[in-house]
This record gives structure tokens, sequence and C-alpha cells, in this order.
């Protein structure tokens, strides 16, 4: 991506377009992975209230896959899930693993 | 022609202020700058004016109310001091760096320590890197114009940058001189409307204000807001034109004073010139060829047109009424760089005077103006860097 020169640039480093944040790729900051085992988990959707980032996608009241292209890696929403009889429903893997 | 009255800085300056009738005003009084708050908040309690004043618990949050409102799309103006204007260094950086043309009368004096409520130069040049437009001013009348002109070169599309008005503390603004006031609606007309560019309050267009800026992109910022100050100095000048129309008073980049032959020059900003002028004319009865250059945009600096008119100048001397200790005086180093960047080389001395409201007197003036005749003469300079009218 060819970056905008000083003349393209807002005024005051104000950001004009609402909810842009989606554009920037902020996965790659990652360096673990929050993997999602489906059959530990309850749909609580504590992940999707406590992720920071929107990161957990849902449809229809029900959670799917990660957005692995926002997701930062925080581990809050590993850290929030109940899982299921002592079983987490998300685990942290180190990234290149 | 407007109304001539007696009257001090701080008054003229609360005067004007009501008279562009700003959205917001947020303010923590100090002095010697309360007098213009202290008058201005009667003007919002009376419903002279339809400010929204907020009176808030620092100079910090002063100037952060200040960025809020203005980001908002109000017309915003704030008046300190000293300390206060010190307090708020972290906020000035951040009114520019965002673009918000607030407009700040800035009443000169001290910084601590020791303790001093009087004027000198310390504050304004303190913010001198805040990114902030500087205008000096020598009286209440000088004043008074500025802050109108202010206002216009702050909100000028090409610029959008906060603007501050300085005058001395206590020698002007709790001094009473004559000066002419302009009609209301003449001032309305002159300052217009003030058009947000991008108003936090338009809720149909949402925009974010202060996101993270780091290596990619902060140093494109940081070269638009150097090409947008720049551009104020053209713009204080259109600006200038435009008022000498309704008040028949001209105002340039700075003031030439018996410049043109002299071999000697002064260069002496705000109060302290007015008293030199009177000694350059004293010089001149006796046919020395001394002239003074009273800067009043300070920040841009024009170095090209200030080299230009001292080019003449075989010895110059700058006066500074603050110290950057360790180094030269901040007008020294201006002055310096202009005529270094310009290819001449005339003999310069630098002169610290006044500090802590120190009262300048028409015989320090001479005694330095004997001096550089001196130097003229031998093509010596002594001490480069010397503190006047100080006890030993």
């Amino acid at each position: 991506m060819k970056l905008k020169g000083w003349k393209e640039l807002e005024i005051g480093a104000i950001i004009p377009e609402a909810g842009n944040a989606e554009q920037y790729n902020t996965g790659s900051w990652r360096a673990s992975r929050p993997q999602w085992i489906e059959e530990n988990c309850i749909q609580c959707l504590f992940c999707w209230i406590y992720c920071p980032d929107s990161s957990v996608t849902v449809k229809d009241g029900k959670r799917g896959e990660f957005d692995y292209g926002h997701c930062k890696g925080c581990g809050v929403c590993a850290h929030e899930c109940p899982g299921k009889k002592g079983k987490k429903a998300i685990v942290m893997v180190e990234e290149g693993n | 022609m407007g109304k001539k009255l007696a009257i001090t800085g701080n008054q003229a300056l609360a005067e004007a202020m009501k008279q562009i009738n700003p959205d917001v005003c947020a303010a923590y009084p100090i002095t010697p700058s309360t007098e213009i708050m202290q008058r201005f908040a009667s003007f919002v309690s009376d419903g002279v004016v339809d400010t929204e004043l907020v009176t808030v618990e620092s100079e910090h949050s002063a100037m952060s109310a200040c960025i809020g409102a203005s980001a908002a799309g109000g017309r915003v103006m704030t008046a300190t001091s000293s300390q206060g204007l010190a307090l708020m260094w972290e906020m000035l950086h951040i009114a520019s760096g965002m673009r918000l043309p607030i407009a700040m009368t800035l009443v000169n004096r001290a910084l601590s320590a020791p303790i001093n409520i009087h004027g000198d130069h310390s504050d304004g040049m303190g913010s001198r890197d805040c990114g902030w437009i500087q205008l000096y001013s020598e009286n209440a009348q000088e004043a008074y114009d500025n802050i109108f002109q202010a206002v216009r070169i702050a909100e000028h599309e090409d610029v959008r940058l906060p603007a501050m008005v300085c005058m001395d503390g206590f020698i002007i603004s709790h001094s009473i001189e004559s000066m002419e006031f302009l009609p209301d609606e003449v001032i309305r007309d002159f300052i217009g409307e003030f058009k947000p560019k991008y108003p936090l309050l338009d809720i149909d267009k949402p925009v974010t204000y202060g996101p993270l800026v780091l290596t990619d992109f902060y140093i494109e910022f940081k070269k638009a807001q150097h090409e947008a100050i720049n551009k104020a100095k053209k713009v204080t000048l259109e600006v200038a034109r435009e008022f000498e129309k309704i008040s028949g008073r001209s105002y340039g980049l700075f003031e030439p004073y018996r410049l043109e032959d002299a071999d000697i020059a002064i260069v002496l900003l705000n109060s302290a010139a007015g008293t030199a002028k009177d000694v350059v004319d004293a010089f001149r009865d006796k046919g020395i060829r001394v002239g003074l250059l009273k800067p009043r945009l300070f920040r841009p600096f024009p170095y090209e047109e200030v080299a230009e008119a001292l080019s003449n100048a075989k010895v110059i001397c700058v006066f500074d009424r603050a110290d950057s200790f360790g180094g030269f005086g901040p007008m020294y180093m201006e002055i310096a760089s202009a005529m270094m960047a310009s290819g001449s080389s005339p003999l310069m001395v630098n002169k610290i005077y006044g500090l802590g409201g120190r009262d300048f007197m028409p015989e320090d003036a001479a005694a330095v103006i004997k001096e550089l005749t001196e130097i003229l003469d031998t093509g010596k300079t002594g001490i480069l860097k010397e503190y006047i009218g100080v006890r030993e």
C-alpha cells in the first residue's frame, strides 16, 4: 500500500471516516492465537462481550470462528471462557507452532 | 472612527473579547491577566455576550476545555499569564497539532522561581516551540488591534492554527492610556462568522480527533503544520491590510523605526520599544544614525523580511526580556539566524534587560546606544551577551 504524503492527509490528524479501524489489520501483532474448541463451548458469548477488538464473530446468536485479521491475541477471551465441565472452549496457542 | 477612551490594557482586551463574542471561553485567573476574564465574566453574566464561560480548576484544564470546545466547532478564546501558560504547555501543543484556531491573550509576566508577578517575556518565549502563532504588542491599542487580527489569521483556511496576542504585564495591562475603539458592527464584519472544519457536534459526520500516529505518519503531520504556520506570514499581511481599511492603523510583520539608513540598529519587543523610540530620536538629533526594529509576528518569524530591514546596519543590539539560560536570549537567536541566513554579518550583541518587571528607562537605552557607537568605531564587540540594569 502506498502511504499518503503530507499534502494528502486530513488536517490535524483527524479521521473523517467513522469505523475505519476495520481497515487496520491488527492481527499481525499477535504472539499467541486463541483457538476455539467448539465441543466445549456453551455459547455464553462472554468472549464476544469481553473481546476488546470485536474479533469474535457472531451469527444468529451463536459464536463462530475468530476474526484473526483483527485479533491481537490478548487472551481475555480465553481467561473469561467458563468452558464446559472444567474444559475451556478457548485456549491460547503460541503463534508459529 | 471609533470612540477614544483612556483605558488599561486589560480593559482594552476585555472589550475586544466582548466585541468578538466567542462561543466558548474557558479560563483560570492569574495576575496580571485576571482582570480580562473578570471583566469578561461580567459581560457574560450581564448577557452582553452569548459566550459559554467555563470556569475551571487550572490552566491545564482551561486549555483542555478550549480544545474540546474548538473541536466541537466553536470560536474559542482564553486569557492567561506566566505560570498559567506554563501549566498549559502540554495542551498548547495539542491545540496546534489538532489545528484548532483558538485565540488567547497572553499578558506577559516573569516565571517563578523566585515568584514574581511583573512583566517580562519568559512565558511567551517559553511557549515559542508550541506551534502557536505569536503577535506581540507595544501598547493597549496594538493589543486591541492584534486580537481581532489574530482571530482572522488563526481561522484562515490556509493556516488553521491557534494564536496568542502578547502585551506586557502591568506596564501595559494595568496602565491607563488613550486608545481608539472600533464600533461593534465593524468588528463583527471584520472577523466574520467562524466556519469550523470538522465540528464534533456535527453528528451526521462523525470524526475522530486525537488518534495515535506513529512512525509511519507523524512527521507528515508535522510537515503540514510547518507549512501551515509559515503561511501565516502572508496571511498576517493580508489581514493587516484589511484591518487598515477599517481602522486607519497600519501593521506589518514588524515595525521599523528610522531604520533605513541606520548604521546602528536595536531590536526591542513590546513596551520597551516605545521607550526606546524617544531615545533613538534624541540620538538622531545628534547626527547618529540609529534605528529600531520592533518585532510583531514572532511565530512564524519573518527571517527574510527582518534581514532585509536590518541589511544596512553595521552594529545590531538585540534586547531580550527573557533569558535562555546558557544560551543567547531568544530574540537574539532569531535575529542572528536571520542575518546569518541572509549572508550579511553585522557585529551583534545581546542585552538581557527588564526581567521580573525591572524598569527599562530611557537612560538604559541611551547607555546601550552609546556603547554601540563605540562598537561601530572600533569594530570590537566585547561581551556578546550581557545583563543590563542589574546591581553588582
